[in-house]
C-alpha cells in the first residue's frame, strides 16, 4: 500500500515516552491492531515508519505526524479507532490519510506554553516577557555539534503573545519548525541566559498546530 | 499528575519508567475495591518489568475483584534524590497514589542484594521498617520470591512470607486479609490465622534461640504455627493462570519480549544450584498450551520476540514440536524465537540453525568446573567431549565466538582444576582451527569466572566459601595459565559474592546489619554503581557480627540451620547424600534416568513429577 499519514495527539502520561520509544510503541500498536507494517529491504529490515518532528520528552502535542506503509490494503477510515484502542494511555490517533505533500514542506508550529512563577505575579511577568520578546534580536548560547555556538532565535519566532494568570504567564507562539528548527524550550532557556529575573520556575509546552510556509494548515 | 512530579520528570533519565500508563495496565475504580495492594519490586522498572513472576502475579491478584494490585519499583539514583528533595513518597504507577495509603505492600524478592532496597522502598512509602513497629492491621507487609526460602535476614521487616509459587496462595491470603480488614481483626489474630494457610510463614510466631557459639539452639513455633512451612506449588501448570495480555512497557526494559515458561524445576541436580532444588518437582506445560499462550500473547502485545524460559530448555521433552509450532506462526511475521539455557550435551545444531537464520554471534556454555573430576563432584553433567563436539559443529556452521562460564571456589576444587580451565579453552581454540569454515574472521573465546556462593536448600548449603583473597589467588593462577591470544578472561570481583554468601545463609540477627547498611545509604546494591563492600564491613562490625561466621564458615550437617523451618520439598537427607557423592567425585543420575526420591514429588498431591 502507498504511503499513509497519521495525525495523533500525545498528551498526559505519554509525554514522557521518548522519540525512540515512541517508534517502538507505534510499531507494536500496529501489530496489536492487526496491521502489518511494510519493512524496508536489505540486510537489517526495519518497519517503514517516520515521525516528522521529534518531540522533546515532557512536551505535549495535539498535532504529531507519522508516515508509514502497510504491507496490505486496508480500510483507511478504520485505522484511527483501531490504532487508538491499541495504544497506551495518552496517545490518540485523530485521522489517517494519503499524504499529498512531503513532511519537508512543514514549516511552522503553533505552540502553547506555561511559564510558572511560584513567588511572582503573573501580570508583571507577562508584561516583562512581552518586552523581552519584542527585542530586535535574542542571541543565546547553544550547544551545537561543534561545541558551543551563538544563535539568534528571534527570526525563528513568527509571532508570540503572553497572557497573564495568577502565578504564571501563558504564551502562544508560532515558531519555525524546520530550517531553522526552534525547540520551544529555548524560549525559556533564553530567559535563563539573558534575563534570569524572568526565568520561570517551571516551563512546559504543547504543540497545537502545524503549518506550511504560507501559514496554511499542513496535512 | 502531581505538580511536583511534573517538574521533576523532565530532569531525570528515562522518565517513562516512573509514569505508568502503559498498554494493558490494569485500572480499577478505587472506591469499589476493598484492598489497595502495591506490588513492590526492589529493583528498577527495567528489571522488574522483565520478570515473568511479577507479570503472572500482577494478573492473578488483580483477578480478585476486591483487590486493585498496582506496581511500584525502586527509582534510580537521580529520581530518588529528586523525590527526596521534593518530599514525594513512593507511589504506585497505575494510580499515582502514595504507597502510605495502601492496605498491602507485597514484595517480590529474587536476590539477596535487594534487601536494602526493600527497606528503602518501605521508608520511601512512609511505612515503619520493622514489623514490631507496625502493630495495626494495616498495612500488611509481606514478601515472596526465591529469596524467601531463607527469610530470616529480613524476617524482622516482614509480617509474613509466602513460600513457593504465589498463583493460588496469594489469593487465599488476600481473601483472608480482606475479611480481617472488613471485620476489624487485630494484626496478631490475622497472622495466627494466616499461618494456617499452606505456604505461609509468619516469623513473629517462631522464637529463635541461639547457642553461645552463635549457632541456632532451637526454632520454637507458637500459637499453632506449623513446625515446618511447606512450600506451595501449582500442580497443574496447563491450567494455572497465565496472562496473555501482560503490560507492554512504553520504554525499553531488559527483556522486552514474550516469555513462555516451559516447565518448573530441573532434572539435573547440579549440587551448587539452589534454583535446581527449590523449584522442584518438575512440572511441564503441554506444547499445545504454550503455542496457544505464545500466539495469544504476541497478538496482545505486539512484541517481535519470544523466549522460552526454563532452567534447562533442552530437557523439555517436546521441544522440537513446540519450536515447530511457534515458528509456523513467527517466521512469516518476522518474529524472533530464542532459546536460552540449552545444554552442551544434547544441543541440537539443527534447531539452532532453524532459530537463528541471520545472526550467528555467540554461544555460551556454563561449564562451571575445569576438570571432569570437579564436574562430577558438582554433578554438572557436561563432558569435554560433549562441549568440543558441539563447538565443532558450531564452528563449522559459521559461529566464531564462544563464552565459557566457570565458578572458582567450588568444594574440592584444586589448582589442577583451575589450570584445567585454561587447557579447555585451548582445546576449544584447537577445535576452531580444525573446523572453522572461514578462519579469516578469527575466533573469540571468553572465559568468565565468578566466586562460588553456597546457597540454602542446595547440597552445598553447609560448605565454606573461599575468602576473597583466596579467590584472587585462584584468578591469578588462571590468568597466568592462559597463553593463547584469542582467549580473553573476565572475572567477577568477589566482594559482592562474599556479601551475598553472608546474606543468603544469614539468621535473624542479620536484620540489624541490613538496616545499618541502608541507614548508611545502601540501596540498589545489585548494581555495581551503588554497591559498597566497605559499608557492609562497617555495618557488620558496628552490629557486632562476624561476616566470616556467615559467609565462609563450614557448617556441620547436624547444625540447626536458620532456614530449617522452611520445607521446599527436597529432603535434607537427599542433600546430605548428594554432598557425600560430591566428596566421592561421583555423579548422580539425572531425574530422567533414575528418580533419586529427593522428596519434592510429595508436593504433587497425587500428581506426577515429570522428572
Amino acid at each position: 500500500m502507498d504511503k499513509l499519514r497519521l495525525r495523533f495527539k500525545k498528551t498526559g502520561r505519554a509525554v514522557y515516552i521518548s522519540h525512540l520509544d515512541l517508534m517502538q510503541t507505534m510499531q507494536r500498536a500496529f501489530s496489536r491492531a492487526g496491521y502489518e507494517l511494510k519493512y524496508s529491504e536489505g540486510f537489517n529490515p526495519h518497519p517503514q515508519i517516520s515521525i516528522a518532528l521529534p518531540l522533546s520528552v515532557g512536551t505535549a502535542s495535539l498535532c504529531e505526524i507519522m508516515d508509514f506503509k502497510l504491507k496490505e490494503e486496508a480500510d483507511i477510515s478504520a485505522i484511527p479507532a483501531r490504532l487508538t484502542a491499541a495504544l497506551p494511555e495518552g496517545i490518540e490517533v485523530a485521522d489517517c490519510y494519503e499524504p499529498r505533500r512531503k513532511a519537508a514542506e512543514l514549516k511552522y508550529l503553533r505552540v502553547a506554553g506555561v511559564f510558572e512563577y511560584d513567588e511572582r505575579d503573573g501580570e508583571q511577568m507577562a508584561a516583562a516577557l512581552r518586552d523581552f520578546y519584542s527585542a530586535g534580536e535574542i542571541v543565546i548560547a547553544k550547544k551545537t555539534k561543534r561545541g558551543m555556538g551563538e544563535t539568534d532565535i528571534k527570526p525563528a519566532i513568527r509571532e508570540i503573545s503572553f497572557e497573564a494568570k495568577e502565578k504564571s504567564a501563558e504564551l502562544e507562539a508560532v515558531i519555525s519548525a524546520q530550517e531553522p528548527t526552534l525547540n520551544p524550550e529555548l524560549l525559556a532557556q533564553a530567559l535563563r541566559q539573558l534575563a534570569p529575573d524572568l526565568a520561570p520556575d517551571f516551563a512546559k509546552f504543547t504543540r497545537l498546530e502545524i503549518y506550511d510556509k504560507n501559514m496554511e494548515l499542513f496535512r | 499528575m502531581d505538580k511536583r512530579l511534573e517538574r521533576i520528570l523532565p530532569r531525570v533519565q528515562k522518565p517513562a519508567r516512573y509514569t505508568g500508563g502503559e498498554y494493558n495496565q490494569i485500572i480499577k475504580d478505587k472506591s469499589k475495591v476493598d484492598l489497595r495492594l502495591a506490588f513492590c519490586f526492589p529493583d528498577t522498572y527495567e528489571i522488574g518489568m522483565s520478570n515473568l513472576g511479577m507479570s503472572i502475579l500482577y494478573h492473578t491478584m488483580n483477578s480478585l475483584d476486591f483487590v486493585w494490585c498496582e506496581r511500584a519499583f525502586a527509582p534510580w539514583g537521580d529520581m530518588y534524590e529528586e523525590m527526596k528533595k521534593a518530599g514525594i513518597p513512593l507511589y504506585a504507577l497505575e494510580s499515582g497514589d502514595s504507597l502510605k495509603d495502601f492496605d498491602v505492600l507485597a514484595f517480590s524478592i529474587g536476590y539477596e542484594m535487594a534487601y536494602t532496597t526493600v527497606l528503602d522502598m518501605l521508608d520511601m512509602a512512609g511505612v515503619p521498617l520493622r514489623r514490631e513497629d507496625r502493630k495495626e492491621l494495616l498495612p500488611l507487609v509481606f514478601a515472596g520470591g526465591s529469596a524467601a526460602v531463607n527469610a530470616e535476614p529480613i524476617a524482622d521487616f516482614m509480617d509474613l512470607f509466602v513460600i513457593g509459587e504465589g498463583e493460588e496462595m496469594n489469593n487465599e491470603l488476600l481473601t483472608l486479609f480482606r475479611q480481617a480488614k472488613l471485620e476489624g481483626w487485630s494484626k496478631e489474630d490475622f497472622l495466627v490465622k494466616a499461618a494456617g494457610i499452606e505456604g505461609v510463614y509468619v516469623p513473629s510466631l517462631y522464637d529463635i534461640d541461639y547457642k553461645t557459639d552463635g549457632t541456632l539452639e532451637s526454632i520454637r513455633p507458637r500459637a499453632g504455627a506449623p513446625e515446618k512451612v511447606t512450600k506451595r506449588i501449582v500442580v497443574d501448570l496447563d491450567n494455572a493462570p497465565f496472562p496473555t495480555n501482560p503490560i507492554v512497557p512504553s520504554t525499553e526494559v531488559v527483556h522486552d519480549r514474550v516469555n513462555l515458561e516451559l516447565f518448573r524445576g530441573c532434572v539435573r541436580g547440579c549440587r551448587f544450584c539452589q534454583a535446581g532444588h527449590i523449584y522442584r518437582p518438575i512440572r511441564a506445560k503441554k506444547p499445545e498450551t504454550l503455542i496457544k499462550q505464545g500466539i495469544e500473547t504476541l497478538k496482545n502485545t505486539g512484541h517481535q520476540d519470544v523466549t522460552l524460559l526454563s532452567l534447562s530448555t533442552s530437557d523439555y521433552r517436546p521441544l522440537e514440536q513446540l519450536c515447530d509450532g511457534l515458528l509456523e506462526y513467527c517466521e512469516s511475521r518476522s518474529i524472533g524465537l530464542s532459546l536460552p539455557s540449552l545444554r552442551a550435551d544434547n544441543f541440537s545444531m539443527e534447531l539452532m540453525e532453524k532459530l537463528q537464520k541471520v545472526r550467528k554471534s555467540g554461544l555460551t556454555f556454563a561449564v562451571e568446573g575445569g576438570s571432569q573430576r570437579l564436574r562430577d563432584a558438582i554433578n554438572k553433567n557436561v563432558t569435554q567431549e560433549d562441549l568440543l563436539n558441539t563447538c565443532a559443529i558450531a564452528f563449522a556452521g559459521g559461529w566464531n565466538s564462544v563464552k565459557l562460564y566457570y565458578m572458582l571456589g567450588l568444594p574440592t576444587e584444586t589448582d589442577e582444576d583451575i589450570v584445567g580451565i585454561a587447557e579447555m579453552a585451548n582445546q576449544v581454540l584447537h577445535c576452531w582451527r580444525e573446523n572453522a569454515r572461514n578462519k579469516n574472521r578469527g575466533v573469540k573465546i571468553t572465559i568468565s569466572t565468578s566466586c562460588f556462593i553456597p546457597k540454602p536448600h542446595s547440597p552445598f548449603q553447609w560448605e565454606e566459601q573461599i575468602s576473597k583473597e583466596e579467590y584472587l589467588r585462584r584468578v591469578n593462577l588462571l590468568r597466568s595459565s592462559i597463553t593463547a591470544r584469542n582467549v580473553t578472561y573476565n572475572w567477577h570481583d568477589a566482594e559482592t559474592s562474599v556479601i551475598e554468601a553472608a546474606l543468603s545463609r544469614g539468621d535473624r540477627r542479620m536484620s540489624s546489619v541490613i538496616e545499618e547498611v541502608w541507614r548508611q545509604g545502601g540501596r540498589l546494591e545489585a548494581w555495581s554503581d551503588y554497591f559498597s563492600y566497605e559499608r557492609w564491613e562497617g555495618a557488620f562490625s558496628k552490629c557486632g557480627l562476624d561476616m566470616g561466621f556467615y559467609a565462609s564458615r563450614e557448617r556441620s550437617v547436624d547444625e540447626l540451620l536458620p532456614w530449617d523451618m522452611i520445607d521446599v520439598g527436597v529432603r535434607k537427607a537427599h542433600l546430605i547424600h548428594e554432598r557425600e557423592q560430591c566428596y566421592a567425585s561421583k555423579l548422580s543420575p539425572d531425574c530422567r534416568k533414575q528418580c533419586s526420591a529427593c522428596g519434592a514429588a510429595r508436593l504433587m498431591r497425587g500428581g506426577k513429577c515429570d522428572g
